[in-house]
């Protein structure tokens, strides 16, 4: 496998494209773990701590903050990985030129998923940066969690990317949001454990990327590392960067190489 | 010594074949392009010729046949062959949020030049085709010819040896073509080999030194746009519009059998009569002589139109 040079060129590219928006999407990384903390972690929080009589064995805002956390590298690699994928073949049509030079549909699929992952590893970094300072992260483990997230970001940055590189447009998008995102962000494991869901639906959050990332992000910021457990999400999460992975340069090809 | 690629012409086309599915875009076409020639894809819309501008262009593998850019093979040599080609595609793949600077940079680095040149690079890029003075504007707001003149600048950051240009000039108004062609014009005295597909006759005659006249994925005919208008063609055509109440099928009947000798051929449209004579002015005198009124005689040269449409038909092509 060749170095990274070709596809950084492409990271290039969506690195000049961001410097023009870099300022909202900061200002909104920073607001958004402030305002979520804030209301879920402190407000709701003081109600959860009385009334569940420490059922959860930590207090709500350490309980919900890793979640969120996962959740949001979860939201922003979907994101990422939905418009700007299809808008580079539909409205920029960028890949298109981007394959007219000497890049391959190997480089232009990493150059972006590594672009894709930068914005989920910043986005996350300030997440954490935050909890830290809502007192939320209980161990020097804490700072994996950051890998932890942009490892959950990649489970998602690279099967989205193979599907939104076979759209026509981008009402898909919204079906994928609704059915899948949504439910996933409020049911695997977030805002309360999974083991109070119906068993089926318990079972079915096992199966969900999202709920690895979380496990993995709490165990960390809570301390309570189980380095097997640690393994073992991990090995899940990294089964669907590969799969993904290997899906993206099959659709991209599709798209790109007719 | 001189090096194999050398000798073998710049592109290499035998028996080539672009499948889609059930559909056969290409069809087994054979042809050659020399370095430093104007070579152009003539034909209607379906013919080909864009299918056969990705293959040149390394982004679609042949399905079958031979193909050879720059002497190399471009399903395992693509990246080298398109790093030295600039591509003109068909369809604008311009950012339109970054600056018409920015644009050629990026697409700079995507060749790997160094950042430190490009700069300088752009600058001259857009000099050359006279968009100076919007450098640094965003590329939305640009007329269709200035983002045309933007994507060839762009094609040109890596020095081509080669650019393929796809319908350059469709969809720009008489003052945008010209522009466009001049610039042209200009990179062939450079030796740039120019590869263009295009469907207006005037385009074709005035920057094609050869060109092969495709349809339904065949090659229909090829040569210089002089020797497709002498051997497809007369020297010159003259136009006679009818009133009505004169059926041109009527006329041509009657024509026929009056003028051989002197026209070649003798085409029947619903509102016109083409004959295709070598003296156009005898032609005409004649017809008025024979006592016929048309309502109109236009004496005009053979174009390569008048080719097109002998050698694909008149029917209407849709995309």
């Amino acid at each position: 496998m060749n170095s990274l040079a070709l596809p950084l060129r492409v990271f290039e590219y969506w690195l000049m494209q961001y410097r023009r928006i870099w300022r909202g999407s900061a200002i909104t990384s920073i607001v958004n773990p402030v305002f979520y903390l804030g209301a879920l972690g402190v407000g709701l929080g003081t109600l959860v701590n009385k009334s569940t009589g420490n059922s959860l064995g930590v207090s709500y805002i350490d309980f919900v903050a890793p979640g969120m956390l996962a959740a949001t590298a979860m939201t922003v690699a979907s994101g990422e990985a939905s418009w700007p994928v299809m808008g580079s073949f539909k409205w920029t049509r960028q890949y298109f030129a981007m394959l007219a030079t000497p890049l391959g549909t190997r480089d232009i699929v990493l150059g972006h998923q590594l672009w894709m992952t930068a914005r989920v590893a910043s986005t996350s970094a300030v997440y954490l940066a935050v909890i830290a300072a809502f007192g939320a992260v209980n161990s020097p483990f804490g700072i994996l969690a950051l890998p932890a997230a942009v490892l959950l970001g990649a489970a998602f940055t690279t099967p989205f990317a193979a599907y939104a590189a076979t759209r026509e447009s981008d009402a898909a998008f919204v079906p994928v949001n609704r059915f899948v995102v949504v439910p996933m962000f409020l049911f695997s494991g977030t805002f309360f454990p999974v083991s109070r869901l119906p068993l089926p639906l318990e079972w079915l959050a096992y199966a969900t990327p999202l709920w690895h990332g979380v496990e993995l992000c709490r165990m960390f910021t809570l301390g309570d590392v189980h380095v097997l457990r640690a393994l073992g999400h991990t090995v899940y999460l990294l089964l669907f960067v590969v799969i993904g992975f290997a899906w993206a340069q099959r659709t991209y090809a599709a798209r790109l190489l007719k | 010594m001189a090096d194999a690629a050398e000798q073998l012409p710049l592109v290499y086309a035998r028996g080539l074949v672009k499948r889609f599915d059930d559909l056969v875009a290409v069809d087994g076409i054979d042809f050659d392009v020399q370095r430093g020639e104007a070579f152009g894809f003539l034909g209607p819309n379906g013919a080909g010729k864009t299918s056969t501008m990705r293959m040149i262009g390394c982004v679609s593998p042949p399905s079958g046949g031979t193909l050879s850019i720059l002497g190399l093979d471009p399903v395992t040599k693509g990246a080298d062959i398109r790093a030295r080609l600039g591509v003109v595609p068909q369809q604008d793949t311009l950012d339109m949020d970054l600056t018409v600077r920015e644009n050629i940079i990026i697409y700079g680095r995507y060749f790997g030049l160094p950042r430190g040149d490009l700069g300088r690079r752009a600058d001259e890029l857009i000099d050359f085709v006279q968009l100076s003075e919007r450098a640094n504007d965003k590329v939305e707001p640009l007329s269709g010819g200035m983002k045309r003149r933007l994507t060839i600048a762009r094609s040109l950051v890596n020095d081509p040896e080669v650019m393929l240009l796809d319908e350059p000039t469709t969809g720009l108004d008489p003052q945008a073509r010209h522009t466009v062609w001049d610039r042209l014009f200009r990179l062939k005295q450079r030796g740039v080999t120019l590869i263009l597909t295009t469907h207006y006759m005037d385009e074709a005659e005035q920057l094609c030194d050869r060109l092969v006249v495709m349809d339904k994925g065949k090659i229909a005919a090829a040569g210089s746009p002089q020797e497709l208008i002498r051997r497809y063609s007369t020297r010159e055509v003259v136009e006679l519009r009818f009133r009505e109440e004169n059926r041109p099928e009527e006329v041509a009947t009657e024509l026929t059998s009056q003028m051989d000798g002197l026209v070649r051929r003798l085409e029947s449209l619903p509102d016109r009569l083409l004959l295709y004579t070598d003296d156009g002015d005898a032609t005409a005198s004649h017809v008025h002589e024979l006592g016929l009124e048309p309502e109109s005689v236009l004496v005009r040269r053979s174009t390569l139109e008048d080719v097109f449409l002998h050698l694909t038909g008149r029917t209407l092509v849709d995309d």
